[in-house]
């Protein structure tokens, strides 16, 4: 696809046959995560809303698969996904759903805002667009940073310029904050990957009645920096994409922008009676769906459908065990809504 | 009469406004073929087409820098802002031109614009998408703010901002939506700056705001009875900017004691520049401190729980007006 001046140079074959099997889980355990995340929520254990990540789920495995545990990312109001493939705890991710103590954000923020900074993740965003200038201020501080502060998160890496990337959607590129980002990134070179994930709408209006630009990698260029559109519902094609931008952050040679297409299977969020789109549309990207596809690239690489299907049972084994450990767990405590709005409390003046 | 949702009120008043002049229009994140994520402006794409009902990218910086330049060059343009948390993405086109547009060309800029906002909670929808920025804008001189709490104040507010010659910011609320009630069927033009008295009494003034009015309702006929009935008068201001002063301070003064209720944080709420007016304006008349029931200073939490907790309610109504007499 589109390719304007980003030499790719990751190889999938290279990662193992061990590495592309626990992709494979990766991908499963996201849409297993979620479908049972959506029958929860009708059964009473979630009260927030879900916005589901279903039919994009290479994207975030795909460009998590390129970056290490210690860089991080910026994640959206769809960010299950992302939490993840970034190597999210789903018994944690549950509990958070399910307004838990042990929940990620303690039962304080839900779907909208799941953050661990141990496995690189900033945070999942309510407000479009929010998370793109912060991951340029991550991205500036790990140029600050470098050679980075020892010892560091993950050993072997010392030396290593760290990186973030940040994951959005189509409609986030019509925000003042991305390009404000996407500006100072390209001015400053800082070691930052913007990942659009183009799923052809915005909650109810397509990407067309939005940008006066088809291809949104384009806008790549009025920020001195490559963009390049890969198919976001191939892996292999997100991975190599990322890592090749990965590779160039790392050299301090700057940004990419990097648009994955790919297309959402359910509504914009749970319950969204999708009077903007056609059946036949969502039926024909069922047929381009990531995950068989995937499937089958594995069988191809040698690897057997019984290890597979080990795989695929770990996933119901994992998201069983999030959903008891959910329901067994702690409700938020009410008096904690009254803790943690400040890290200064200047003898309880603020709380 | 009849009797309607107050999301039925807000689109009648839409429909009317846009059928009486051709230079009223919308434009917003999901207005048209989604007819808001709330349903509010369903029906009028159809009506109106494209070119008066506009779908816009997520740009909310634009959508009211765009809404404001075409103000100037006479148009009347109704913004949405789908959620008040996103206010802030538009900040500087608000605050520092869409206000001061007026004041700083002399008199020259004219900025006949409504901007409609969805507001409050709950939802379990944490701290980004539930809180009530209405006192937020007080602060800033240029911007009315309007705050309907029944289908027929929606309806005649609306009407009112629209025809008006200024920038409005007209919140509704997402738990009133579905709240019915009844609703003239002659052209409704609610005046600002006239608060409501929905319930008359001698010994107590609650002033509630938009969704708190129908708590403070239930909260003063619950305190009418028992051993110790207490005799509250409710009042509802309606409009924040401009504020009805005289009936506030009326009202304190044959009570004397106050209680003032909204769902905003306490700290710098709208409560309180209402206490500090009736402070200044009926200090002497007063029987015991202002009170305020307001949200907790915290960000909205996700867990419901946590969220009720935060949020005031009746009981905290109640038992605010009963600690007046302690
Ligand atoms: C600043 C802001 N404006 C509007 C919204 C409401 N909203 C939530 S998601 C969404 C659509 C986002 O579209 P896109 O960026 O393409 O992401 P997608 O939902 O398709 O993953 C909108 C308009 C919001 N949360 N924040
Ligand atoms: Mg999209």
């Amino acid at each position: 696809m589109a390719n304007s001046g980003l030499e790719t140079s990751g190889n999938v074959t290279s990662l193992g046959n061990d590495r592309l099997l626990e992709l494979y889980k990766q991908l499963v355990l996201i849409r297993q995560f979620e479908l049972r995340a959506i029958d929860e929520r009708r059964q009473g254990l979630i009260p927030g809303f879900i916005h589901p990540y279903i039919g994009e789920e290479a994207c975030a495995v795909g460009a998590c698969a390129a970056l290490n545990k210690d860089d991080f990312i910026t994640s959206t109001h769809r960010g299950h996904g992302h939490l993840i493939a970034k190597g999210g705890d789903v018994r944690y991710m549950m509990a958070e759903l399910a307004a838990r103590e042990v929940g990620y954000c303690a039962g304080k923020g839900g779907s909208l805002h799941m953050t661990d900074f141990d496995l690189g993740i900033m945070g999942a965003n309510g407000i479009v667009a929010g998370g793109i200038p912060m991951a340029v201020g991550a991205a500036l501080a790990f140029k600050m940073q470098t050679p980075p502060l020892s010892p560091p998160l993950v050993e072997g890496t010392e030396g290593r310029m760290r990186v973030a990337l940040s994951f959005f959607g189509d409609g986030a590129t019509n925000e003042g904050a991305f390009h404000e980002a996407l500006n100072m990134a390209g001015l400053w070179k800082l070691p930052v990957i913007f990942f659009c994930e183009n799923n052809l709408y915005g909650e109810g209006t397509p990407q067309n009645k939005q940008a006066p630009v088809a291809q949104l990698s384009n806008r790549a260029a009025s920020y001195a920096m490559p963009g390049v559109t890969v198919d976001g519902n191939d892996v292999f094609a997100v991975y190599e994409a990322t890592h090749a931008a990965v590779e160039r952050a790392r050299n301090g040679a700057g940004p990419t922008l990097i648009e994955g297409l790919t297309y959402r299977y359910r509504g914009h969020y749970e319950g969204d009676p999708q009077v903007y789109r056609s059946r036949q549309e969502v039926e024909e990207w069922q047929g381009r769906d990531p995950l068989p596809r995937f499937r089958r690239a594995l069988i191809e690489h040698g690897i057997s459908d019984g290890e597979i299907e080990e795989k695929e049972g770990e996933v119901f084994a994992l998201v069983d065990e999030a959903v008891i450990f959910a329901r067994q767990a702690a409700p938020a405590k009410v008096e904690d809504a009254l803790v943690g709005v400040y890290g200064d409390t200047h003898n309880g003046l603020v709380f | 009469m009849r009797t309607i949702t107050y999301s039925d009120a807000i689109n009648e008043a839409l429909r009317e406004e846009m059928d009486r002049d051709p230079n009223v229009f919308i434009i917003g994140e999901d207005v048209g073929t989604m007819g808001g994520v709330f349903g509010v402006t369903s029906g009028l794409l159809s009506r109106f087409g494209a070119a008066r009902v506009i779908d816009t990218p997520i740009s909310e910086a634009g959508i009211i820098g765009a809404a404001l330049g075409a103000a100037m060059m006479g148009m009347r343009p109704v913004a949405e802002i789908m959620f008040g948390d996103f206010l802030g993405c538009a900040g500087d086109q608000l605050i520092n031109q869409v206000a001061k547009a007026r004041y700083m060309s002399g008199g020259k800029a004219r900025v006949p614009l409504t901007i409609r906002v969805a507001t409050g909670a709950p939802g379990a929808s944490a701290a980004q998408h539930s809180q009530s920025p209405e006192s937020w804008f007080m602060n800033i001189p240029g911007l009315k703010v309007v705050c309907p709490s029944t289908p027929a104040d929606a309806k005649g507010l609306l009407k009112t901002a629209i025809r008006g010659e200024d920038p409005v910011l007209y919140f509704e609320h997402k738990m009133l939506y579905a709240e019915k009630g009844a609703v003239p069927d002659e052209d409704l033009l609610t005046p600002f700056g006239c608060a409501g008295i929905l319930r008359k009494g001698s010994d107590v003034t609650i002033i509630a705001i938009g969704s708190m009015v129908k708590h403070a309702l239930s909260a003063a006929e619950k305190l009418s009875s028992g051993p110790a009935p207490i005799s509250c008068e409710v009042i509802d201001p309606r409009t924040l900017v401009p504020l009805d002063v005289p009936t506030l301070v009326e009202s304190a003064k044959k009570t004397g004691r106050v209680v003032i209720v909204h769902e905003a944080h306490k700290r710098s709420g709208p409560g309180a520049e209402i206490a500090a007016i009736i402070a200044e304006e009926a200090l002497d008349y007063l029987d015991s401190p202002i009170a305020r029931v307001a949200a907790r200073n915290v960000p909205l939490p996700y867990s419901p729980a946590l969220e009720q907790y935060v949020l005031p309610n009746e009981n905290d109504i109640v038992r605010a007006v009963k600690a007046l007499y302690r």
